[in-house]
C-alpha cells in the first residue's frame, strides 16, 4: 500500500498521482498563493514583464499589505499602492490593507481561508504556520508566485519527513510556543532543513489549534520546508464557525508512512523557555537566564492571537510594567483586537502602562512600532532573534511565550511566569 | 557556466537580514538593495566586490526570511556564484528562479580563505581549490537545471507555453 507520510499524501494527491516519494518533483497547482507588502511588488513585477492580461487563479491570490503598515514612510506606501492597483485589475483578488488588514499568517486562518488538505504556497517564510490545520503549506519567493499568478502552478521537491513526537503533560504557564522553543534548541536552525517536520503525540493533542499555530510557525526556524499536524476535533471545530460551507476531508499519515526519523520530546518535563541572541537554538530555561531587559513585544504571526493576549493579561493582570521598560501590545488582527478590547484586556494592558498598536508586523522585523537602539534588549513573542533583527546591530532579542514575556515587563528582567503570578 | 574569482569567506547560519537588511525592503530596485549588501554581517562588503567575486559560506546559507531581496542584492552586487555547506531551501530556489548560481560543496568552508581565487566550471561539475585540487560538485536534478538553462522559473515557464492557458 502507499505507506505515506501526511506531506506526502496531501502532495500525491495535489500531483493527482497514486503517491510520491522523497526527491521527487512535481507541478501543482496551489489552493491559494500568498504575498505581502515586501514580496507581492517583485511578484507582480515579474508578472506584469511577461505581458499577461490575466491571471489563471485570481481567487486563490491573497495580498496582505502587514509589514510595514499602516505605511510606515513613502517608499511604504509605494509598495502598497503596487498591490491595491494589482488588485483593482484583477477581479477575485483577495486584498487586505488597513482596518481589514492583520499578520498575514493570523488573519488567513482566522478568515476561514484554510482548510486542511489544501497546498498552499506564500512568498513569506512563515507560510508554513498553516500546517497546523492539516494543510500544506511552504514558503516561497516572489518570483514562484509570479508564476503561479501567471499559470496557476508551483514546482515543488517532496520533502522526506520528520516525526517529532511530544508526550506528557504540559505543567502551567509552558505552551506551544515553548514546546517548538523546545524542538529547535534539540535539532538545531537547520536540523530540518528541506524536510517537513510531523508533529504528534499526546501533548499535541490536548494542545489548543492556537498552541500548534505558534509551532507550525517556526517550523522555518528549524530549517523545515513545512510542519504538519493532523486535523482533529479541535481543528474541525476551529473552522466549523469560520469556514462554514467548505467541504474538507480529514486527512491522516499511513500507519507504516517511512520517516527519515522520530524525535520525541517530553513535553511534561519542559518549563518555560527563553531562545537567546542571535540564533532560535540557544534555547534555555528562562528561570535561568538572568538578563534586564529595556522592552517587552508581544504579538507577530507566532503569538499575536487572541489566546495569547489573553495570556499576558493573566500575567499583567494588576501587574504594573517596571520602570523603564517599555511593553508593546500588537494585536495580530482585527478580530483579535476588537475580541480583546471587548473581553477587557486593553484595560489590563493599559492599567499595567503598555502601549496598544493596530495590527501589523511592526518591530517583528525591525519595520517600525518599536525599533531597539545599540546596548538595548528586547523579550518578544516573535520567532527570530537574528542580529539586528529588530533594530540595532548591537541590540539582542530573546524569543519567549507571552505569559513568558508579560512576566519580564513585569519585573524587568527575563522572569518565568510563576515567579510573578 | 564558468566562474573564477576571488574569494570572500563567511561562516555557517548566514541569514537574510544579513544578506539585506529589512529596513531596505521597501524598495525592490537592485542596485540600491546591492548597495547594502552584507551591511551588517561586513561593513563596505559592496564596494569590495570585484569582477568574479565568489562566496564561499558555511552550512545553511541564506536562513531566515523568503525575501527574494537577498539573491537579487548579491548578484547585483557582483557576486558571481555562492559556493556554501548547504542552502536555506526558500533561498536555495530563489537562487535558481532568479539566476544566482549557487553550488552545494561540502567542506568548503574549510578549504578556502578570504582573498583566495577558486574557479567553479557548473557545467563541468567540478570546483578548482586554491590547492589546485580538484573537487567534484554534483550537477542539479534535470528539473532544475531545466530552470537553469532557461534562465529562471519564468522564462522557463514561458518556454513550455503553460502560461498560455492563463492568458
Ligand atoms: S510577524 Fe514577523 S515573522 Fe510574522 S509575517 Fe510579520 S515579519 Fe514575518
Amino acid at each position: 500500500m502507499s505507506r505515506m507520510t501526511l506531506s506526502e499524501k496531501i502532495l500525491a494527491a495535489a500531483a493527482r498521482r497514486d503517491s510520491v516519494a522523497p526527491g521527487d518533483f512535481l507541478l501543482v497547482e496551489p489552493d491559494l498563493g500568498l504575498a505581502n507588502d515586501i514580496t507581492a511588488p517583485i511578484a507582480i513585477q515579474e508578472f506584469e514583464k511577461t505581458g499577461a492580461g490575466s491571471c489563471r487563479f485570481p481567487e486563490r491570490i491573497w495580498l496582505v499589505a502587514d509589514h510595514f503598515t499602516p505605511n510606515k514612510d513613502i517608499l511604504s506606501a509605494q509598495q502598497v499602492k503596487v498591490m491595491r492597483d494589482f488588485s483593482r485589475r484583477h477581479a477575485g483578488v483577495h486584498f487586505f490593507e488597513q482596518g481589514d488588514v492583520g499578520v498575514e499568517h493570523a488573519l488567513l486562518p482566522e478568515l476561514g481561508a484554510i482548510v486542511p488538505g489544501m497546498v498552499v504556497i506564500g512568498a513569506d517564510s512563515h507560510t508554513c504556520t498553516y500546517g497546523a490545520l492539516g494543510a500544506f503549506a511552504t514558503g516561497m519567493g516572489s518570483t514562484d508566485l509570479a508564476g503561479f499568478y501567471l499559470t496557476g502552478k508551483a514546482w515543488l521537491r517532496v520533502p522526506s519527513s520528520i516525526k517529532i513526537v511530544f508526550t506528557g503533560t504540559l505543567r502551567k504557564w509552558v505552551t506551544g510556543k515553548d514546546l517548538v522553543l523546545a524542538l529547535i534548541g534539540t535539532i538545531s536552525v537547520s536540523g530540518a532543513l528541506y524536510k517537513a517536520l510531523e508533529f504528534s503525540g499526546p501533548a499535541i493533542d490536548s494542545l489548543s489549534v492556537e498552541g500548534r499555530l505558534s509551532m507550525a510557525n517556526m517550523a522555518v526556524e528549524a530549517g523545515a520546508k513545512n510542519g504538519i499536524f493532523t486535523a482533529d476535533e479541535k481543528v474541525a471545530s476551529y473552522l466549523s464557525s469560520r469556514a462554514a460551507g467548505r467541504p474538507w476531508a480529514p486527512c491522516a499519515p499511513d500507519a507504516d508512512a517511512s520517516y527519515e526519523k522520530v524525535v520525541t520530546i517530553d513535553a511534561g518535563a519542559l518549563e518555560p523557555l527563553v531562545a537567546a541572541p542571535h540564533l532560535p537554538q540557544n534555547v534555555r530555561p528562562a528561570a535561568e537566564t538572568d538578563a534586564k531587559v529595556d522592552q517587552v513585544v508581544i504579538g507577530s504571526c507566532t503569538n499575536g492571537r487572541i489566546e495569547d493576549l489573553r495570556l499576558a493579561a493573566q500575567v499583567l493582570k494588576g501587574r504594573r510594567v517596571a520602570a523603564g521598560v517599555r511593553c508593546i501590545v500588537i494585536p495580530a488582527t482585527p478580530h483579535a483586537y476588537r475580541q480583546a478590547l471587548s473581553e477587557g484586556l486593553f484595560d489590563v494592558f493599559l492599567d499595567a502602562g503598555a502601549v496598544i498598536s493596530p495590527p501589523t508586523c511592526g518591530p517583528c522585523l525591525g519595520g517600525h512600532m518599536g525599533i531597539l537602539a545599540e546596548g538595548e534588549r528586547c523579550i518578544s513573542t516573535t520567532n527570530r532573534n537574528f542580529v539586528g533583527r529588530m533594530g540595532h546591530t548591537g541590540s539582542e532579542v530573546y524569543l519567549a511565550s507571552p505569559a513568558t514575556a508579560a512576566a519580564s515587563a513585569v519585573t524587568g528582567r527575563i522572569t518565568t511566569p510563576s515567579e510573578v503570578v | 557556466m564558468k566562474f573564477s574569482g576571488t574569494v570572500s569567506v563567511f561562516g555557517e547560519n548566514v541569514n537574510t537580514d544579513e544578506i539585506i537588511a529589512a529596513r531596505y525592503l521597501n524598495t525592490s530596485d537592485p542596485a540600491v538593495l546591492a548597495l547594502h549588501c552584507m551591511e551588517d554581517v561586513r561593513p563596505g562588503f559592496p564596494q569590495s566586490i570585484v569582477p568574479g567575486h565568489i562566496i564561499v559560506a558555511g552550512a545553511n546559507f541564506g536562513c531566515g526570511s523568503s525575501r527574494e531581496h537577498a539573491p537579487i542584492a548579491l548578484k547585483a552586487a557582483g557576486i558571481s556564484c555562492v559556493v556554501a555547506e548547504s542552502f536555506a531551501r526558500i533561498f536555495f530556489r530563489n537562487a535558481i528562479n532568479t539566476g544566482l548560481p549557487i553550488v552545494e560543496c561540502p567542506g568548503i568552508s574549510s578549504r578556502a580563505a578570504e582573498g583566495d581565487r577558486i574557479e567553479v566550471d557548473l557545467d563541468n561539475g567540478v570546483l578548482v581549490l586554491p590547492s589546485g585540487a580538484r573537487r567534484t560538485i554534483s550537477p542539479f536534478p534535470p528539473f532544475m537545471q531545466a530552470i537553469v538553462k532557461e534562465g529562471g522559473w519564468i522564462p522557463y515557464l514561458r518556454a513550455q507555453k503553460s502560461f498560455a492557458e492563463g492568458a
